[in-house]
């Protein structure tokens, strides 16, 4: 079930915890199957994302849980850019590493990211699933990539200096 | 020229391969003179690749995929029971209509209807084949486990090329029913995306160059050759579409 898989990875990507993700999964399936009727054709797999982080959100407010609010706007921190040597940093980052620098990102980062890098959709299916323009998209992207570099480069253990 | 500023707020779209090609070559122009700019897209190329070689994807856990089912199915048996068969039944009821409608009308257009009918039923088996647990009968990425599974149940061997090398996984082999016959399905994988590959002997053996087009979003590479018929669909793009039946027809 290749959508299925697709789901439960956004779904644990937004939430970061097991028992969560298999809740909103369960949940947005539900909802997936009930609106089956309104489904307008195209590709399901981005639909039913959209779906599983709708049932993020509302979960959410549920809990009465604010997310964690980022302000979208200018890349802040357009600079020269990481020194060439750091690269190898990002080359050799570990799973773990890259795991708590993903989970560090505030949650409208991530799942730009998650959406991009894993799940290979484009720019207008991203903004379509998280309701922006695309322009939104291509900065919150930038900005992900950006603090996750830094944060990559930051946390390297000394000895790969 | 464009300026370092305005070109590094389209670096990522270009890692991405969202800008077009005007846009892309500005950039490409750019960063060939710009030691800054090309450091930043190495550094978004490193990026993205320690993403994907990370491992960072969550599968489902079965017991998961199990409550799903149980729990459609628990909220399913009223609907169906009342509105649910109603629903069916006027549909099936104009379903008949409208197909004794259109044969009336269509059997001069016979020729060119059935070709459409085709499509239809090409991008219908493509997406039930991505939607349902149903992609392959036989999983396997080697084309010497995938050929000798269609044997006894095609009268025709099909080609299964593994093009693993050059991007396009072949993850199986799965037999698919178009134009009234049995037919042989590949199925490549290229990163997220499904690819089918319908093969099955043509009628005639004159060559059909390459036809493509698009049906709902998905795009279609159609070809003839040495007697078959090849029929390859997938919601990639058109360019790595292209590309794969380029690498199939080599």
């Amino acid at each position: 079930m290749p959508h299925f898989d697709a789901a439960y990875n956004l779904a644990r990507w937004l939430t970061r915890n097991d028992q969560d993700a298999e809740d909103i999964v369960q949940e947005a399936c539900l909802r997936a199957f009930k609106y089956w009727k309104g489904f307008s054709g195209g590709h399901c797999r981005p639909w039913l994302l959209a779906i599983v982080r709708n049932t993020y959100y509302s979960w959410l407010r549920q809990r009465s849980v604010q997310p964690e609010l980022t302000e979208d706007g200018e890349i802040d921190d357009v600079d020269d850019g990481i020194p060439n040597p750091e690269r190898a940093l990002l080359q050799n980052a570990d799973r773990d590493m890259l795991k708590a620098a993903l989970e560090d990102l505030a949650v409208e980062f991530r799942e730009a990211i998650v959406l991009r890098e894993m799940e290979g959709l484009s720019y207008k299916e991203i903004a379509d699933i998280a309701g922006v323009p695309i322009g939104t998209v291509m900065s919150r992207l930038a900005r992900a990539r950006k603090r996750l570099q830094i944060y990559l480069t930051r946390t390297a253990p000394e000895n790969c200096l | 020229m464009t300026t370092c500023k305005e070109t590094k707020g389209f670096l990522n779209a270009y890692v991405d391969g969202e800008l077009d090609s005007a846009g892309s070559l500005a950039v490409e122009t750019h960063i060939r003179a710009c030691a800054s700019c090309l450091s930043d897209v190495e550094n978004l190329h490193a990026l993205a690749s320690a993403i994907e070689n990370g491992s960072l994807r969550f599968k489902a856990p079965a017991r998961l995929t199990r409550n799903v089912q149980g729990a459609i199915r628990a909220a399913n048996p009223e609907a169906r029971s009342s509105i649910f068969y109603w629903r069916w039944a006027s549909v099936l009821a104009s379903a008949v209509l409208i197909i004794a409608l259109t044969w009336t009308v269509t059997t001069r257009w016979a020729k060119s209807s059935q070709e459409t009918l085709l499509i239809s039923d090409i991008v219908s088996s493509h997406v039930r084949s991505t939607m349902a647990n149903h992609i392959t009968d036989v999983s396997s990425s080697d084309s010497h486990t995938v050929k000798p599974w269609f044997s006894g149940r095609l009268d025709y061997s099909p080609p299964t090329k593994d093009l693993t090398e050059q991007g396009f996984r072949l993850i199986g082999g799965r037999l698919d029913y178009l134009d009234g016959r049995p037919v042989a399905a590949l199925v490549y994988q290229r990163s997220q995306h499904f690819i089918n590959l319908f093969v099955w002997p043509s009628n005639s053996l004159a060559i059909r160059e390459q036809e493509q087009l698009a049906r709902q979003g998905y795009n279609l590479i159609h070809w003839t050759r040495s007697g078959m018929m090849y029929w390859l669909i997938s919601e990639l793009n058109l360019t790595e579409l292209n590309e794969c039946a380029r690498l199939l027809k080599e």
